[in-house]
């Protein structure tokens, strides 16, 4: 086991406490840089998808995993931001003008929907920002001179420093990569300061937050600002990857996508984020894989094992159709869900720590060490 | 002018008189016990103060400013602090993240500065450490500075939002039970620490006790309180003994 032996305030604030992290960080950024040179096209494509998710993760983690706001309403925001990019290309606007007023213009919207919020806990709060995103998906599908309605709008590809950047090109991953690594690093920087720490608190306990100085419904009101913004600047990158978008793209289904990447990857923890979001993108090529290339294996595997050519036909027939039944992605999704909360409820990012703990400790470890503790119930009196 | 001064103060839940008409005072730098049954109003006093409620009457002064209409978290900003008879700690959070929400009144960084991490925010970041290492070594917390509040015992939670409210830098503390559900080896330290928050630190402390012991040994006066009424106030010793209050602990 490696001890740290602290010496100074600033081995507490530091963004690496030790040297193994410098290494960890500098080789994935070498392999993140180095990923369109060795990968397929179709993989760096999903990559970019992965980042996309990865930021409105991490939006999605300031204000539910350490504000404690639960939300399902942020497909919302991401149409927001993206509906703001097509609308500001129309009038030449420059890519760094509208990347910057899509994140500015939904976060404003994002503290507006903060107000009402306030007095509103748990189911509450959830059933009121998925009132607020089916608000939002109506505005977007009657408010034609803007948003064309359901015929939707095109997005230009982006104009940067005399140069296209078209949205399958390399430099279009690497804006996205940059736009995750910076929001990430940003993030780390607001939860290791005051307002982070008042966000915990107010997850925590609002009566003792209060007591403490700290002004709730402020900090509350931030929190989802912080979020939209992030994840309006999520929405412009979006806007660029589909080139097109329209109403029916930014749905419940959507929201609920977000929020499995946290409940996925761990709630707790910016990690989450980023491996939630790899878990979520990466459901899509798993079930094309399943529709393609399991019947086949099955009907094959049944013909080892004595089945007739027939039989295995129609077998290979049914396992296809199971893959491809219209509902499958829904249900594995729910399936998942039910799976993490009761299983693992820290997520993914949580399993890995306590397997590098077993490591650390081998042949100590013992299965108690994560065990909830219930040793005392605090009140609910004063809430 | 006395330093802190609550006037007629009434709280009210429905028909129930939580607290009734209660005036005290408290002197800078004076340790203050309120006693009484349970239910008598003691921590809805707290809560009144703190602004947690609203009184129904009455009106309350801190350093000659009326805080009868200040929204909660300006009190901490004022100097007052607390503690909670049911703990209330940032169940998730690690000891130090804790005791740094305390220092939450004394930040004054921007949100800017803070996605940024600027220089300053790095500055106030350890003063702030300094302060808390200092209230930490105070009240003995060194082995539990990184454990997450949800793994750790009773005892050491009491400890830790004592600590938490010191960390606030408060001119009145209040205490609510500081010493229920801990052993007698506990309750003696933490009547040396309230001593010494007192004679060190200069803080002025309102405390509820049912620890008779701990309340004569600490408390420069008594006030006893039930059915939100004040019954006595006074000398320890003076009050323990009055009538009024021995029926109302025998229940008569
Ligand atoms: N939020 C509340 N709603 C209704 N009744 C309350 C509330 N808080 C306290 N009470 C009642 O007020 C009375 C005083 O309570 P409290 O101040 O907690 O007493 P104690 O002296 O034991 O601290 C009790 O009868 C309690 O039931
Ligand atoms: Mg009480």
């Amino acid at each position: 086991m490696k001890f740290l032996f602290k010496t100074d305030y600033e081995d507490d604030i530091r963004l690496f406490p030790h040297s193994g992290y410098l290494w960890t960080y500098g080789t994935l950024l070498i392999l993140i840089a180095a990923a369109p040179h060795f990968l397929s096209s179709y993989l760096v494509s999903q990559l970019v998808f992965v980042s996309i998710y990865a930021i409105v993760g991490v939006a999605l983690l300031i204000l539910t995993g350490f504000t404690g706001q639960a939300s399902l309403g942020h497909a919302a925001f991401l149409a927001i931001g993206a509906y703001t990019t097509a609308y500001l290309q129309q009038f030449g606007v420059p890519f760094p003008v509208y990347f910057l007023t899509a994140g500015l213009l939904t976060g404003i919207i994002g503290a507006i929907v903060g107000f009402p919020a306030l007095r509103l806990h748990g189911i509450y709060l959830v059933i009121a920002t998925i009132s607020f995103a089916l608000i939002v998906e109506e505005i977007l599908a009657r408010w034609e001179s803007v948003t064309h309605g359901n015929e939707g709008l095109r997005v230009k590809t982006i104009q940067m420093l005399g140069t296209t950047v078209p949205r399958d090109s390399p430099g279009f991953y690497y804006l996205c990569m940059g736009v995750l690594i910076f929001v990430i690093l940003g993030a780390i920087n607001l939860l290791r300061s005051p307002t982070g720490r008042a966000f915990v608190a107010i997850r925590d306990s609002e009566t003792a937050a209060k007591s403490m100085g700290i002004n709730v419904s402020l900090y509350k009101v931030k929190s989802f600002a912080i979020s939209a913004a992030i994840t309006g600047l999520a929405g412009c990158l979006f806007a660029h990857k589909l080139s097109f978008i329209s109403p029916e793209m930014f749905t419940l289904q959507l929201s609920i996508e977000f929020i499995m990447v946290i409940l996925i990857g761990g709630a707790f923890s910016l990690h989450g984020a980023v491996l939630g979001a790899i878990f979520i993108v990466m459901v899509d090529p798993f079930l094309t894989f399943l529709k393609d290339d399991i019947p086949g294996a099955i009907a094959n595997l049944s013909l080892l094992l004595g089945a007739g050519a027939e039989r295995a036909a129609a077998i290979e027939k049914s396992s296809a159709a199971f893959a491809s039944a219209n509902g499958l992605k829904g249900a594995i999704y729910g399936f998942l869900i039910m799976a993490f909360i009761l299983f693992e409820p820290l997520g993914l990012y949580g399993r890995w720590l306590k397997i590098k703990l077993f490591f650390q400790l081998f042949p100590l470890y013992k299965r108690a060490t994560f065990k909830r503790q219930k040793i005392y119930v605090k009140s609910e009196r004063n809430r | 002018m006395s330093y802190f001064r609550a006037e007629n103060l009434s709280l009210h839940f429905g028909g129930l008189k939580a607290v009734d008409s209660v005036n005290f005072a408290l002197e800078k730098g004076e340790i203050l016990s309120i006693i009484g049954p349970n239910g008598a109003g003691k921590s809805s006093i707290f809560n009144l103060i703190s602004r947690l409620y609203n009184p129904t009457s009455g009106r309350l002064f801190f350093e000659d400013q009326e805080i009868t209409q200040e929204p909660p978290y300006s009190i901490a900003k004022l100097g007052i602090a607390r503690t909670f008879q049911n703990i209330e700690l940032f169940e998730n959070a690690s000891v130090l993240n804790n005791l740094l929400v305390g220092r939450h009144r004394h930040c004054t960084s921007s949100l800017w500065q803070e996605i940024l991490y600027m220089p300053s925010v790095r500055r106030d970041e350890k003063i702030h450490r300094h302060k808390v290492e200092q209230v930490i070594e105070f009240l003995d917390l060194e082995p539990y500075r990184d454990r997450v509040i949800s793994g750790l015992p009773y005892g050491v939670r009491k400890v830790v939002e004592l600590a938490r409210a010191l960390c606030t830098e408060p001119k009145l503390i209040l205490l609510d039970e500081p010493s229920s559900g801990l052993n007698v080896e506990e309750t003696t330290d933490m009547s040396f620490w309230i001593r010494d928050m007192q004679s060190e630190l200069g803080i002025t402390v309102l405390m509820v006790e049912h620890d008779m012991s701990l309340v004569s040994r600490v408390s420069d006066r008594v006030i006893a309180l039930n059915y939100g009424k004040v019954l006595a106030m006074g000398q320890p010793a003076e009050v323990q003994s009055h009538p009024d209050v021995v029926a109302a602990y025998l229940g008569a």
